[in-house]
């Protein structure tokens, strides 16, 4: 499928398109309405089932919401990455529906001031080298409160008669985006994914965990059909609460083709029929019929009055742009165009934003940043895969990366020295250590001294008679034994780029 | 000496000059509790045990403050961590909160004693007490007459000497109208002085905490405890909170009264007219000036309340669905059954009542027609009064039509019921403050009633309204006490 004009058996051509909500829990401290911890929060990923509540999460008699300002600036700082303007008044409104894992009945949300409004995103068209750029245009960002969860089971899968409420997640920070349907395939909606989620780990706005459901997606697809001269939509479907990038690939997809049939069985056309909802099936990788919206969804939104409308001066904007830290896709360029790295290095390090700060400050050290870049993407990569962290997290310091690199170019130390001291230098407590005493004291340092040199070579001569007979002849590729000869005689610690030269002297002077 | 005798400010002084303990003071009002409650219905929950142990404590010179010691009522939508909080619904028969209100919080660091908690109508919904669970609260003054509401039990149990003083909240006049139907003072602040946290919400925008008290120093007494900020309610106001006790005895100078035409009709019962007539006297008397203001939105203001209330109590009770906490059906078929069972079971008709009316108002295809509609109507009148005030330093009105009625007389019309309000409301919808005293007595069926006067006043003016209730106080000075008071 591409973007356009795509045939289809049976319709001349069949647009798809796309727009996308999304919700992003903030990892905040505490919950958007109250000092209780928040489950979206690395500290409490892991918090046993409503253990995280007080009496304003669990909207016991009598408590008011107090809103969490942090909250409020991580939505900001979104919109912000997405050239929203940011709303300097706005209010919070009360959405009314009944569901156990709500326990006031009312959700607090924005409903017709959201703090976000229009802005757009620049987002490469496919993920084809070179593809050209597209804009994906954003509606709105508004800030509410997560819902709890209900557990159909007990924990460890037994059977249950009855739901258990888990109300650990309710009252966490929920960012909802919503964009116009601009996402024209369904490659095209897992990139968007994709950069958001990025955008979002660089804000330090989630973790974006999409198991954990940090970032959950709602597709509104429908399909733009050309037959006979003539322009046909189908009806919008919204699939609800895809959490991963492969649901929501499947989903559109199989969407896409579902629409185009139906029509082509009922011919029926958007607007005969209000908004229908599908859920995802994994297993069987296809879109299941949730139900028809026949009414418009009564909410009773009104303005909660236990609360003060937002107010965002200038002051606090200006604040906030100006932490704003460099975003994903100005990173890659950077990166690309100033540093000349490839773009799969590039990607590499943009991919983890712990590791894309580390990799400024080892550049800030003054080192090239291909070097930079080598040293963690070889060195670093392998030893963060065997202990499951990040690059960033080994323990080894810019600094000290700086002192390796120093010595390497000044021919102290070879690649493999180099390398060993990365590994020692991510061992516990080694943030204080100097590089150089290290590669001292593991006689790690390339000797040059010419009186040893000399006796090295002497007995490399002696031990490989034969290849020096040949370099003498002027077969020089025999001189690689006598070099390792060299290293063997010094335990490791000669120079071979200088035992060459003082070997090609000897032989051929 | 009979210590119940004696108001806040009395005891205090009282316990102060070591003439007596607050052991003695707090044995006397549970003993005196234990004789009348039964007739009056006053308390749902007394705190016998816990109330000694505080006296006992504040005795010792561990709860010094300055209400050390001082046996005081909450109304029983103040949420503690003690005894129970019901709201005199079935709903939360049982409900323990796990919390204390900010206001009770106050009440406990200033070292009062926590006697009980008093009866109201149903989630604070009514004006006369009656919509309660635990049965109606009757009036101190005539026990076949109701004491108002929704702080009924509150403002009895201070008329009839239950308690030194106490908390009640005032969403439409709840603390007003039943201070002046027994014959006490209650004083609604400022939205935004007296922090909501922990008071169970009937309608959040116009709710508000309040003494109801036996003298007007003692609501000036209580009013220094419970004021301020409370980082808990975005609501509550930084505003600064002024010392009422310091120059209470002092009228302020050159004061200007306005008399608004919109409050002193024809409808009036010519007993409340006398008392505003008395009171309009002995102001000028001190050389205030009577100023005639105009209110021209008054009369949208009981259907404006009425929206606003609804629509707002449409969604705060509705965290009560037998899920989380609060009464549960026992046999429910599934999850719908088990809300509209609760539900039905847990609240009592008048408050169905206004959740279906703020359900329809919030509704989609009537929302503008009714709850925005309101929110304009409720800015006129807010306008009203901000005009009135540029003329005048204090409006003064009767708080009530008539003195208390019959308990029952408006059990079949609601409508009736909703237009006692009609001289209060407007303050909660306008957010300003609102206190009404002992203005005089009616004679009704042979039978004496207290009548209120209300004076209310411009934002975060309570103090301006302190002092002049203070010197109408003074010269009315009925020392009112209840027939049923003389019994015991």
């Amino acid at each position: 499928m591409t973007a356009s004009g795509l045939t289809y058996p049976g319709v001349d051509s069949a647009r798809l398109m796309v727009g996308m909500e999304i919700h992003v829990e903030l990892a905040t401290r505490s919950k958007m309405w109250t000092s209780a911890p928040n489950v979206a929060h690395p500290d409490h990923f892991d918090a046993r089932a409503n253990s995280l509540l007080d009496p304003v999460v669990i909207g016991m008699p009598g408590v008011l919401p107090v809103m969490n300002q942090r909250a409020v600036e991580m939505a900001i700082e979104v919109g912000l990455a997405l050239n929203c303007r940011i709303a300097r008044r706005c209010k919070w409104d009360r959405k009314s529906y009944y569901y156990p894992d709500l326990p006031k009945n009312y959700q607090i949300s924005q409903y017709d001031q959201p703090i976000c409004g229009e802005g757009e995103i620049q987002i490469p068209a496919s993920t084809e080298a070179g593809a050209p750029m597209k804009t994906v245009r954003i509606i709105r960002a508004h800030l509410e409160e997560d819902a709890g969860k209900l557990l159909h089971e007990a924990p460890g899968g037994f059977p249950i008669d009855f739901s258990i409420v888990d109300l650990n997640r309710a009252g966490t920070p929920l960012l909802e985006i919503v964009t116009e349907p601009d996402l024209e395939t369904p490659e095209q909606c897992v990139i968007f994914g994709q950069m958001l989620r990025s955008i979002c780990r660089h804000l330090g706005v989630s973790e974006g965990i999409m198991q954990k459901g940090h970032m959950r997606f709602e597709p509104n697809i429908n399909v733009v059909i050309e037959k006979d001269g003539k322009t046909y939509k189908t009806p919008i479907v919204e699939i609800k609460n895809l959490n991963s990038f492969r649901a929501v690939e499947g989903a559109v997809r199989h969407e896409y083709s579902r629409q185009i049939e139906e029509w082509l069985e009922t011919g029926r056309v958007m607007g005969q029929r209000a908004k229908t909802t599908r859920g995802w099936d994994d297993i069987r990788q296809v879109t299941t019929l949730q139900r028809h919206k026949e009414d418009a969804d009564e909410y009773r939104y009104f303005p909660d009055p236990d609360l003060v409308p937002l107010e965002v001066d200038q002051a606090w904007l200006d604040r906030l742009r100006s932490r704003m830290p460099e975003m994903p896709a100005a990173l890659l360029q950077r990166y690309v165009g100033d540093y000349k790295l490839n773009i799969k290095d590039a990607r590499a390090l943009v991919e983890e934003p712990g590791l894309t700060r580390f990799f400024e400050s080892v550049v800030a050290e003054r080192v090239e940043p291909k070097r930079a870049a080598a040293m963690l993407l070889n060195y670093g990569q392998k030893r963060a895969n065997e202990r499951g962290c990040g690059v960033h997290e080994l323990g080894i310091t810019p600094a000290q990366i700086r002192q390796i690199v120093e010595l390497a170019d000044n021919d102290r130390i070879g690649s493999s020295a180099a390398d060993e001291l990365f590994g020692l230098l991510c061992e516990p407590d080694m943030e204080n250590q100097s590089v150089e005493s290290l590669a001292t004291e593991r006689k790690l340092i390339q000797v040059s001294d010419d009186s040893a040199m000399a006796s090295w070579i002497e007995q490399a001569i002696a031990e490989q008679p034969q290849a020096a007979d040949d370099v003498r002849k002027g077969k020089m590729a025999a001189i690689g034994r006598l070099v390792g000869a060299v290293m063997k005689a010094s335990g490791g610690q000669a120079n071979p780029k200088l035992a060459q030269q003082k070997l090609r002297e000897a032989l051929t002077a | 000496m009979n210590l119940t005798e004696l108001d806040l400010c009395g005891l205090k002084e009282a316990i102060d000059a070591g003439r007596c303990s607050a052991l003695e003071a707090t044995t006397a009002y549970l003993e005196r509790i234990e004789a009348l409650n039964p007739a009056i219905n006053a308390y749902h929950e007394v705190y016998a045990q816990r109330a000694l142990d505080q006296a006992r404590l504040a005795d010792e010179g561990h709860r010094p403050g300055p209400l050390s010691g001082l046996p005081i009522s909450i109304k029983d939508n103040l949420c503690t961590e003690y005894g129970r909080t019901t709201c005199s619904s079935r709903m939360l028969a049982e409900f323990e909160a796990p919390y204390t209100a900010t206001v009770v919080k106050r009440l406990e660091a200033a070292g009062a004693v926590i006697l009980g908690k008093t009866n109201m109508d149903e989630f604070a919904m009514g004006s006369s007490s009656e919509h309660c669970a635990w049965g109606p609260v009757r009036n101190p003054w005539d026990t076949e007459r109701g004491p108002g509401g929704s702080a009924g039990g509150a403002a009895a149990a201070a008329a009839a000497w239950l308690c030194a003083g106490g908390l009640g909240s005032d969403t439409g006049g709840s603390i007003r109208q039943p201070a002046a139907y027994c014959g006490v003072v209650g004083l609604k602040p400022t939205y935004g002085r007296v922090s909501r946290y922990g008071l169970v919400a009937f309608a959040s925008s116009l709710d508000q905490i309040g003494p109801v008290t036996r003298s007007v120093r003692d609501s000036a007494l209580l009013m220094n405890v419970i004021s301020g900020h409370d980082p808990l309610d975005s609501t509550s106001s930084s505003h600064p909170v002024d010392d009422f006790l310091a120059g209470l005895e002092e009228p302020p100078a050159r004061l200007r009264i306005g008399l608004a035409r919109q409050y002193l009709g024809e409808g009036n019962h010519a007993a409340v007219k006398a008392a505003v007539d008395q009171a309009v006297k002995i102001l000028s008397g001190a050389g205030a000036q009577i100023i005639e203001v105009d209110l021209p939105h008054t009369e949208y203001g009981i259907p404006t309340y009425y929206i606003v209330a609804t629509s707002e109590a449409s969604s705060n009770l509705a965290r009560y669905d037998g899920v989380h906490y609060g009464h549960r059906t026992r046999n429910a078929k599934d999850l719908v059954d088990l809300y509209a069972a609760s539900r039905a079971e847990g609240f009592g008709d008048e408050v169905k009542r206004r959740i279906m009316l703020g359900t329809y108002a919030l509704s989609s295809g009537y929302f503008d027609a009714y709850y925005v509609r309101a929110l304009k109507v409720r800015r006129l009148i807010r306008r009203d009064f901000d005009q009135a005030f540029e003329n005048c330093d204090v409006l003064l009105c009767p708080t009530t039509t008539d003195p208390a009625f019959v308990a029952g007389k408006n059990a079949d019309d609601p409508l009736s019921m909703y237009l006692n309000d009609v001289y209060t409301v407007n303050a909660n919808l306008a957010g300003i403050p609102g206190i009404s005293i002992p203005g005089g007595l009616a004679e009704v069926d042979g039978v004496a009633l207290p009548v209120g006067v209300q004076l209310l006043g411009p934002m975060f003016e309570e103090a301006r309204l302190l002092r002049i209730a203070r010197l109408l106080e003074r010269e009315i000075g009925l020392g009112l006490c209840p027939p049923v008071v003389s019994r015991v």
